[in-house]
């Protein structure tokens, strides 16, 4: 089901737990869609010194956050904030496609982690970490059935291919 | 290899004695038992022996109330797409509960497109459903009622011998996917009142692929393949004889040797729920052990996800499953845990642990360790874990 690359980093995550004293932290997900993932990090001279996550999902959940936290760490906070969910699964070697939507949700939270930090920075408090709720498309990103894989188009009820219902979105 | 299968729910191994039965069959050339010259004749006389003893099993009044079919999957649609074909001059409404199979949400999706009305009842926080809801749901308009005998995720026993009762009474058609229940417990029949009741040979130890459905004498169905006359005329196509050989050989293992198997199989459950808790906390069991399978335990890990354990434990050499096998595929969580009020995040830390005969306590003791180091690993990495640490 997963190629190795990703095998490797959900046995042997990297940078996984909390930074106490983050700079930024992001959150994205929420259990109803499956999978949740915060990212912390710690800015020194605008560069990522230190990123660490959590993550509660599937295998390849986990390897995403891995990967993630490996491809921002040391970077410049703009070019992190360049590292698309794309690049993520590009240096993941591929994701089951099914996975690409509900797991793929790493540079999200890098994102969140970012804002957070930038709000800080400009004195914008809030209670807990920069949040997003739902995972929206990136303009171009592709919809596929989660019951049969097959490219769909955004916001169908239907899937020409299995004939199944698509409930929630995809 | 060396792997523990805790998954004996998605697969069971054959019987030694089945794989000899299949090996012989396959090396005597058997011929279409159709067939009326002597070969042929010799063949049927196996087929119809497979039959017999299929229909001891479940205690069938005769054995031409069985139909041998290609599993569960083909039975269940046999029976409800067959049942609403040739009733639907009497009515259009079938009644059925929230937690069935895929092959019966299916067939009745189907069967709605087609007109049908379908009644979906819930079931309580036992994970049962109430005879008295189904007693409630019958209209005139009522042709089929299709109650599970047992889940395939939580392994929970319905009361089918009670909603036989009432279909009886109201004069209704009842059938009961018992492919999780035959040859695993005692099913009659008889004292369940069912008048159609699908099985399947593996969940016996008999080969994939074979399974029968019970029409009872005088139940309207129509086959779901026509063709030629086999099978009584029932369902056409020349039987799978191998299979069905194999399928009669298990079937006489189950019969002779079910009370010893339930009893160890009951024993290994006895050891899992009394064990689990010396090796992780804070789970919830979603079996009911008062009513439910001797093979099988449904537990939700809390703040995890069932995937990653599963993996995880598969490194370490032990085979669970995650959800239905037949379901994971979908990335939802289950219906049959939400339907038992499971909120989104519990159900996704779902784990089926089902063993059988060839299990031991010492099998389970590998389970306990592993699992006891993945849920560690994986809470450690969990966001959901801190944030119910701190509120504490």
């Amino acid at each position: 089901m997963y190629n190795e690359v990703v095998m490797d980093h959900f046995r042997n995550p990297r940078n996984v737990g909390i930074i106490d004293d983050a700079d930024g932290v992001g959150e994205v997900g929420n259990p109803l869609c499956g999978d949740m993932m915060t990212i912390y990090l710690k800015i020194d001279d605008d560069r990522i010194s230190d990123i660490k996550f959590q993550t509660f999902g599937c295998g390849s959940a986990i390897a995403v956050s891995s990967m993630l936290t490996e491809l921002a760490k040391g970077k410049t906070v703009e070019e992190a904030r360049n590292i698309s969910n794309k690049d993520v699964a590009n240096a993941l070697e591929g994701l089951p496609k099914n996975k690409m939507h509900c797991s793929n949700l790493g540079a999200d939270a890098l994102h969140m982690a970012i804002q957070d930090y930038e709000d800080k920075k400009a004195g914008i408090s809030r209670p807990g970490p920069a949040r997003k709720e739902i995972h929206e498309h990136a303009p171009g990103e592709k919809c596929y059935c989660p019951y049969c894989d097959v490219e769909i188009e955004e916001a169908v009820k239907f899937c020409e291919a299995c004939h199944r219902e698509l409930e929630e979105e995809h | 290899m060396n792997i523990v299968n805790l998954d004996h729910i998605s697969s069971n191994p054959l019987l030694s004695e089945v794989k000899e039965a299949m090996i012989d069959a396959i090396q005597n050339d058997l011929h279409n038992p159709s067939s009326q010259h002597k070969a042929g004749e010799h063949a049927a006389g196996l087929l119809e022996s497979a039959r017999e003893t299929c229909s001891q099993l479940i205690n069938a009044s005769s054995a031409r109330e069985i139909v041998f079919t290609s599993g569960g999957t083909e039975s269940v649609n046999h029976a409800l797409k067959g049942a609403a074909l040739a009733n639907g001059n009497k009515g259009n409404h079938i009644i059925t509960t929230n937690i069935e199979h895929n092959s019966v949400i299916r067939s009745l999706k189907r069967l709605s497109s087609q007109g049908f009305q379908i009644t979906s009842l819930p079931v309580d926080k036992t994970g049962r459903v109430l005879p008295k809801d189904i007693s409630n749901a019958i209209t005139d308009k009522t042709i089929l009622i299709s109650v599970m005998h047992s889940n395939n995720e939580t392994g929970i026993v319905q009361p089918i011998e009670e909603i036989g009762k009432i279909a009886r009474e109201k004069k209704v058609l009842f059938h009961t996917d018992a492919v999780d229940s035959v040859g695993v417990l005692p099913v009659d029949v008889k004292s369940l009142n069912v008048d159609l009741l699908s099985f399947s040979s593996n969940t016996f130890y008999g080969p994939t692929g074979v399974g029968g459905l019970y029409i009872r004498k005088g139940a309207r169905v129509f086959p779901l393949l026509d063709g030629g006359v086999q099978e009584n005329n029932k369902r056409a196509g020349t039987q799978n004889l191998i299979g069905i050989i194999g399928m009669g050989k298990a079937a006489e293992q189950a019969i002779v040797h079910m009370d010893k198997r339930m009893q160890h199989l009951q024993e290994l459950k006895n050891y899992l729920v009394e064990q689990l808790p010396s090796y992780v906390d804070e789970y919830l069991v979603n079996t009911n052990l008062k009513h439910s399978l001797p093979n099988l335990l449904n537990i939700s890990l809390k703040y995890i996800e069932g995937e990653s354990v599963m993996l995880m434990l598969d490194d370490e050499n032990v085979a669970v499953s995650t959800k239905s096998a037949c379901a994971t595929g979908s990335l939802r969580a289950s219906h049959v845990l939400l339907s038992l009020g499971l909120s989104h995040a519990d159900a996704q830390g779902t784990l089926v642990i089902s063993w059988g005969i060839d299990n031991t306590k010492d099998d389970m003791n590998k389970l306990l360790s592993a699992l006891k180091n993945v849920v560690a690993t994986l809470r450690h990495m969990s966001p959901l874990y801190k944030k119910q640490k701190v509120k504490i």
